[in-house]
């Protein structure tokens, strides 16, 4: 918060002394914008985002900035509210004359701010999770996160190979819970598993076991996932676990946080869920060419914020460092330029996996992004 | 059949608490005429606070009377500092007056606790017990048994004690109350402490189960009012029976018609009252309050 209020200040007067001092200080440095949730219900987004990004800023300008130019970073905070990022992101645009974009904590606050940038012919590089971002392709809007599609994918995908077949579902009817179920139920064919019953919850309920007694009776039931977010799957898996449910659950990339192992307690024992390979930093073996990113950005983080990683702040991380290796090969901070070199971004190693992007490909990143964990004694294990 | 049970079992669980946060609505209301919609912040602090001070060290059972304790001074808080002043006020002011101050508490806990969601150990184990195929937490039991403990300590102090006496009475006829030498200010105030302290063991005992956080008041007192108003507001055997009616109504409509709606029945059972039989199940005939 602190950091956040200097930087808005420092903001604010390097917006005044721009002013004055013409062009000269617009032409020394980079000028990166960035409207994120650092406070606000989405904050556990946005604040360990705004924290990354001004923690790589730093170590980029200490280490001699980007083509010979300190970058300046401007970070709005919109609350995660859509109106907000608007405004924001129209003011960065026309005031503050930045030459990219990083972020965007929430999809609504993207979706709100993309036809702003798509305008103005600046690159936007979002920190938000669904697809539609970047579905259908827009030419100056690219993304981080694995969607939430791909974790239904990584799910299936496991549950395939353990010869499950027939699953319950049990979405939260939040934003999230309410995607990942359609993305699910849109996949789950091509996979030849069949949702023999599907349940829901309200984002504040606080008991699911009559929704968990309905699956539980379910003819032929091997397996349940749980799309959602929040304080909900924890409480599905406990009610679970309390039913005597022994097919195996799976919990979303949603819940890929150590207060969701602190929430269900022994009863998360066995869940599994697909997530960022940040998660297990230490555990992957050393051979993973992603060890060497994730665990770094792990340590430097942990060490500036004295916070445990999330792999939400890594996005913005990836975001950064994908603009930044863009700025170097155009070699300018022509907003056209950079936009161009984004897109042929290939074999970049990000803590989300490896990043391929294509003129019809925005994103980049492919299923073996994710890794499928496990929860045992009360930490991640990796499956395989 | 064996669903039927699980069902039930479900339903009273989360109707003993709809019931405990509704029979603190009964008690402010009928001593004040006010619907206290602070009720559910009440079951947040006792919640929230027995989480941090068990987390700080502090033994649980001291922990949670210290919780308790700390919700009855924020209900004569409440009373001294928001209510009292305004007691010329027609209940509909004081009703406001409440939400705001429901508003308040919850931003007040996000900055004295924190915005996480935050649970508690089972007093006594988290292995179920098997009964007609139906899985019982043991925590269940506890909420059940710490509702009706309550529900027999308020009968037997309403009935037997003097200053329960002077409660029903200024509930009965205020002016007739204050004539006799009750101090009715001080009886409205003893009815907001009571409530924070039935408030705060409700959200003590259900913890473990449903786990807390700062916002949970809100849809608490939501349910816990659409109890209160199914039993007939200002009746405590009407609180009670409101509140498991209400769950167990919850947990049938999720379980056999849809989960979807399962939030929506506790406001259409309000809709259904106000529209069949506004006094409620036990209400009297006549209602003339608003």
């Amino acid at each position: 918060m602190t950091n956040l209020k200097t930087c808005l200040g420092g903001a604010a007067l390097l917006a005044g002394a721009a002013m004055f001092a013409g062009t000269a200080t617009a032409a020394e440095t980079i000028k990166i914008g960035a409207s994120l949730a650092v406070t606000g219900p989405a904050s556990f987004l946005g604040d360990p985002e705004a924290k990354t990004l001004e923690l790589y800023v730093d170590k980029i300008n200490k280490d001699g900035g980007v083509n010979g130019k300190q970058l300046e970073l401007i970070v709005y905070d919109d609350g995660g509210n859509a109106n907000n990022a608007r405004t924001f992101a129209t003011r960065l645009v026309e005031d503050d004359g930045i030459v990219a974009m990083v972020g965007g904590s929430t999809t609504g606050a993207t979706m709100a701010m993309v036809p702003v940038f798509e305008d103005a012919g600046i690159p936007f590089i979002s920190l938000a999770g669904a697809v539609v971002i970047i579905d259908p392709v827009k030419e100056f809007t690219f993304k981080t996160p694995h969607t939430d599609r791909m974790a239904c994918e990584k799910i299936f995908t496991d549950m395939k190979a353990r010869g499950i077949a027939k699953i319950g579902m049990i979405s939260g009817t939040g934003g999230f819970g309410k995607s990942m179920r359609d993305q699910c139920l849109d996949v789950v064919g091509s996979y030849g598993i069949e949702i023999v019953a599907d349940e829901t919850y309200g984002p504040k309920d606080s008991d699911m076991t009559p929704q968990l007694t309905n699956i539980k009776s379910a003819e032929g039931l091997q397996a349940v996932i749980n799309p959602g977010f929040g304080q909900g799957p924890a409480i599905v898996t406990r009610n679970y676990r309390q039913l005597g449910i022994d097919v195996p659950l799976y919990q979303s990339h949603g819940v890929a946080s150590k207060s969701f192992i602190d929430l269900a307690g022994d009863a998360a024992e066995g869940v599994r869920l697909p997530a960022s390979a940040l998660l297990v930093a230490e555990k992957l073996p050393d051979s993973d060419p992603q060890k060497a990113v994730v665990l770094g950005y792990k340590t430097a983080y942990e060490e500036a914020t004295g916070q445990p990683v999330s792999t939400f702040g890594g996005h913005a991380y990836d975001g950064l460092m994908i603009l930044v290796e863009a700025m170097k090969r155009a070699g300018s901070e022509d907003p056209a330029a950079i936009r161009d070199e984004i897109e042929k971004t290939s074999g970049f190693m990000g803590t989300a996996g490896v990043v391929n992007m294509s003129a019809d490909d925005h994103l980049g990143l492919d299923l073996s992004a994710f890794r499928m964990l496990e929860i045992k004694d009360g930490d991640w294990a990796l499956v395989e | 059949m064996a669903e039927f049970l699980q069902f039930c079992v479900s339903g009273l669980t989360v109707g003993a608490v709809y019931a405990l946060v509704a029979l603190g609505f009964t008690i402010i209301y009928n001593a004040s005429d006010v619907v206290n919609f602070a009720q559910g912040e009440f079951v947040m602090i006792g919640g929230m606070a027995t989480v941090f001070l068990t987390a700080a060290g502090v033994p649980l059972p001291l922990a949670a009377l210290i919780a308790i304790a700390a919700a009855m001074v924020v209900g004569l808080a409440l009373h001294r500092l928001a209510i009292e002043p305004a007691r010329g006020a027609s209940p509909v002011t004081l009703i406001i007056i409440t939400i705001g101050a429901s508003i308040f508490l919850r931003g007040l806990a996000q900055v004295v606790f924190d915005r996480q969601f935050h649970s508690l150990p089972s007093f006594s184990g988290d292995t179920p017990i098997q009964f007609g195929g139906a899985a019982i937490l043991p925590q269940s039991f506890w909420v059940l048994a710490g509702a009706g403990i309550i529900v027999l300590a308020l009968w037997a102090f309403f009935n037997r004690t003097l200053l329960g006496k002077a409660v029903l009475a200024t509930a009965a006829n205020r002016l007739a109350a204050r004539l006799v030498g009750i101090n009715t200010s001080f009886v409205v105030g003893f009815s907001f402490v009571v409530s924070a302290a039935i408030g705060a063991i409700a959200g003590i005992l259900v913890t473990p189960i449903t786990l807390t956080s700062y916002d949970i008041g809100t849809l608490l007192a939501l349910k816990g009012f659409a109890a209160a108003m199914l039993g007939g507001m200002g009746n405590p055997l009407g609180a009670i029976v409101g509140g498991l009616a209400v769950g167990l109504l919850e947990a049938f409509g999720a379980g056999y018609l849809s989960s979807t709606y399962k939030d929506a029945i506790a406001f259409i059972v309000i809709l259904g009252v106000l529209f069949v039989m506004p006094g409620g199940l036990f209400g009297r005939a006549s209602v003339e309050r608003v």
